[in-house]
């Protein structure tokens, strides 16, 4: 391989076939009874990575962060961290630390004894012990805090005892339980930033568990969407936002407009015949299609454009459409726009200019418009 | 002809009538105020009432006769107020009962062998309710259910029915020495009965549930993820016992503690009917000063002392407890 190519996989290990993954899951599943909360997942985490699993509630994400810190056994497959198969190794022996949810914060010990308490376990000296929770402390801000009892502490700073607490014992992986989901919006943000620059300042690889699929987005170096115990895509943030592989994800990530209809063909591009709207719409070139294939035609409402004129543009596909209703967000303003056939859009247009010179009001008719290879097409 | 009532008169008719009204609701209002002050005090009022009654003038009563001199007489006791000559009244406290529990050592070893055995009994109930309390909480469902149904199910038979029936269980030809002979353990029956063993059998045996519960509710409370997020930090299990399970199940010990210790010591029904005239408990001793003896003072100055013994655990259990509230 050439060097050059080699370097822009530095950052990226998971497009270099020949990267070792410093975590395998190979074929885990896990049932409780009749129930299967994860099924035959396989994955492959690198060294470094700040790694997201989304799914909504139920869909087999905790249990399989529960099966990686060691509480759960799982009932077929493996997994292997840094080599090692992690089957029949203990969660007290394991490489590996989790912040949990809940914090998990001992009630009847100090902030200082809280992160101490996993590098007493270990027989560090007392001198390094003390050194390395004070350095732990101060990296999270809060040394002057040390000697204050969990209860004594706001929501955010037992947040940052958990995640010091966790961080100290320097573990090759840190699992996070839906980290950032007990703190308010404002909180939250901030947060993330910090968890970010900590992931790497310390180089320690980082699997997530998160519900939030803006927190998922933000965060992470790749995510893995699940659903019903099963992965269903993995990805780079960008790659499941631009090139979602199902409708689910589509719609679970952020928001998306749909049509469906069937494939049909003009000259050299293929096209879409939508039950409902008149005109056919074109469908992007790179898809592989078949024709009278029954298909959804997707498109992201800021991919949209909305003008008062008709364009002219015969690259782009142009629809007309009546202004149902907008809410302005401040960076952004969202506007439903139906057009015919009854089928209503969402399109989100960024505010360059002020409230005042907005031009499009209700009841606006407009012209919305996108260019083809901005849409996608999903099957079922 | 009948005139409208012009604006400003009608104006004032409803001025009048809402001052009425305020009026009305301000009496109301005056009214409910003093019932519901009333009430408030009457309901506060309630367990003073009850405990003056039934607590303080009882206690009063035995601190009188305990400062009284033995009489053979009805009231078997010297009164403590008298009106001398001159008309004055005149209180004489007697400290000799007091003075006779010290210098007597029976009363002092007694005292001394209550505690040992209330010591000892409540440590082992504390050695056998703590897995037991843990065994329950981590049980599923209805097993946790039936398993708690099996610690208070003893409490709906008579407990002088229980001890006796230990009585049965522990003789020389009771069922514990039948059943070692029958498989061929021991050839002759061993004592059993009348013997320190048994008053701690006995007692370990009725106050192992007070122990259990309050347990049992300190640990239901207790956080798994608690062990999780130990054992996840390097803890062995057991080290995540010492370290996480038991400092933080300290206020059930104390509460089971005191609520076998204190009844414990003060037990006179276990060491009476189990251990006889062998061993010697502070309840057993006043039991005999007043029915065997018919010294009444010098019982009431048992009583008194007794209760001065208990008090310092239960405020220890009281201080305990409000701590716990306030955390």
């Amino acid at each position: 391989m050439p060097s050059q190519e080699r370097d822009a996989f530095l950052d990226r290990p998971w497009k270099d076939s020949t990267a070792e993954p410093f975590i395998r899951i190979e074929g885990v599943t896990k049932r409780f009874g009749a129930f299967t909360a994860v099924e035959a997942v396989s994955l492959d985490i690198y060294k470094g990575e700040l790694f997201s699993l989304l799914g909504g509630s139920g869909c087999g994400k905790t249990t399989l962060l529960r099966m990686l810190a060691g509480f759960e056994e799982p009932t077929a497959g493996h997994i292997y961290i840094d080599g090692v198969d992690m089957i029949d190794v203990p969660a007290y022996a394991r490489p590996v630390n989790m912040m949990f949810q809940s914090y998990a914060l001992f009630p009847h010990m100090s902030v200082e004894d809280n992160v101490a308490y996993g590098l007493k376990r270990d027989g560090v000296s007392k001198a390094e012990i003390s050194q390395r929770v004070a350095d732990m402390l101060s990296m999270v801000e809060l040394l002057e805090l040390q000697k204050r009892k969990p209860h004594q502490l706001s929501g955010g700073q037992r947040q940052r005892v958990a995640l010091a607490r966790a961080l100290v014992k320097r573990p090759k992986l840190l699992l996070l339980d839906e980290p950032l989901a007990a703190l308010d919006k404002r909180l939250r943000e901030q947060t993330q930033f910090e968890l970010m620059n900590i992931q790497d300042q310390l180089g320690v690889t980082f699997i997530v568990v998160t519900h939030d699929q803006e927190e998922a987005m933000t965060l992470s170096t790749r995510i893995a969407v699940m659903d019903h115990g099963q992965i269903i895509q993995v990805g780079e943030p960008s790659e499941v936002y631009e090139r979602p592989q199902t409708k689910d994800i589509a719609n679970f990530i952020g928001t998306i407009n749909m049509f469906d209809g069937e494939v049909m063909s003009s000259n050299d591009s293929f096209l879409l015949r939508c039950p409902k709207i008149s005109k056919p719409l074109k469908l992007p070139s790179q898809a592989e299609l078949n024709i009278g294939q029954q298909v959804t035609l997707a498109i992201r409402p800021e991919k949209i454009k909305m003008t008062l004129e008709d364009p002219h543009d015969s690259s782009q596909i142009t629809l007309r459409g009546e202004v149902l209703e907008f809410a302005y967000m401040g960076n952004i303003s969202i506007y439903r726009v139906k057009i015919e056939g009854e089928v209503v859009l969402q399109i989100t247009i960024p505010n360059l200019d002020r409230m005042a010179e907005r031009k499009i009001e209700w009841d606006d008719q407009v012209f919305i418009s996108w260019h083809p290879e901005n849409s996608l097409v999903l099957r079922d | 002809m009948m005139t409208k009532p012009t604006d400003s008169a009608l104006t004032a008719s409803r001025l009048n009538e809402s001052a009425k009204m305020t009026s009305h609701r301000q009496w109301v209002h005056v009214v409910d105020n003093f019932f519901q002050s009333r009430w408030k005090g009457l309901s506060v009022a309630i367990p003073y009432v009850w405990l003056v009654i039934f607590f303080l003038v009882p206690f009063f009563i035995v601190l009188k006769i305990s400062f009284a001199e033995s009489l053979i007489a009805s009231p078997p006791f010297s009164s403590l107020f008298e009106w001398s000559e001159d008309a004055a009244l005149k209180m004489t406290l007697i400290f000799d009962n007091f003075a006779y529990l010290w210098e007597d050592d029976l009363y002092v070893k007694t005292y001394l062998n209550s505690v040992k055995i209330s010591t000892i009994s409540t440590i082992l109930c504390l050695l056998i309710g703590y897995p037991m309390a843990y065994a329950i909480v981590r049980a599923s469902g209805t097993m946790k259910y039936l398993l708690l149904l099996m610690v208070i199910l003893p409490f709906w038979t008579s407990f002088l029915l229980r001890v006796y029936a230990w009585m049965g269980i522990l003789a020389d030809q009771g069922t514990l020495n039948s059943f070692l002979i029958w498989a061929g353990i021991i050839d002759q029956p061993i004592r059993m009965m009348y013997s320190e063993f048994a008053v701690y059998i006995g007692i370990v045996y009725s106050y192992l549930p007070f122990m259990i519960l309050p347990l049992y509710a300190n640990l239901e409370k207790l956080d798994l993820t608690l062990h999780e997020a130990a054992s996840d930090l390097g803890a062995h299990p057991i080290t995540v016992f010492f370290t996480v399970t038991l400092p933080l199940t300290i206020p059930g010990i104390i509460a089971g503690g005191l609520l076998v210790f204190i009844p414990a010591t003060g037990e006179f029904v276990i060491p009476d009917l189990l251990g006889g005239g062998n061993v010697l408990m502070i309840g057993r001793v006043l039991y005999d000063e007043f029915n065997s003896n018919h010294d009444w003072p010098v019982a009431a100055a048992v009583a008194i002392a007794l209760l001065i013994l208990l008090v310092i655990p239960m405020m220890l259990y009281q201080h305990a407890q409000s701590r716990q509230i306030n955390n």
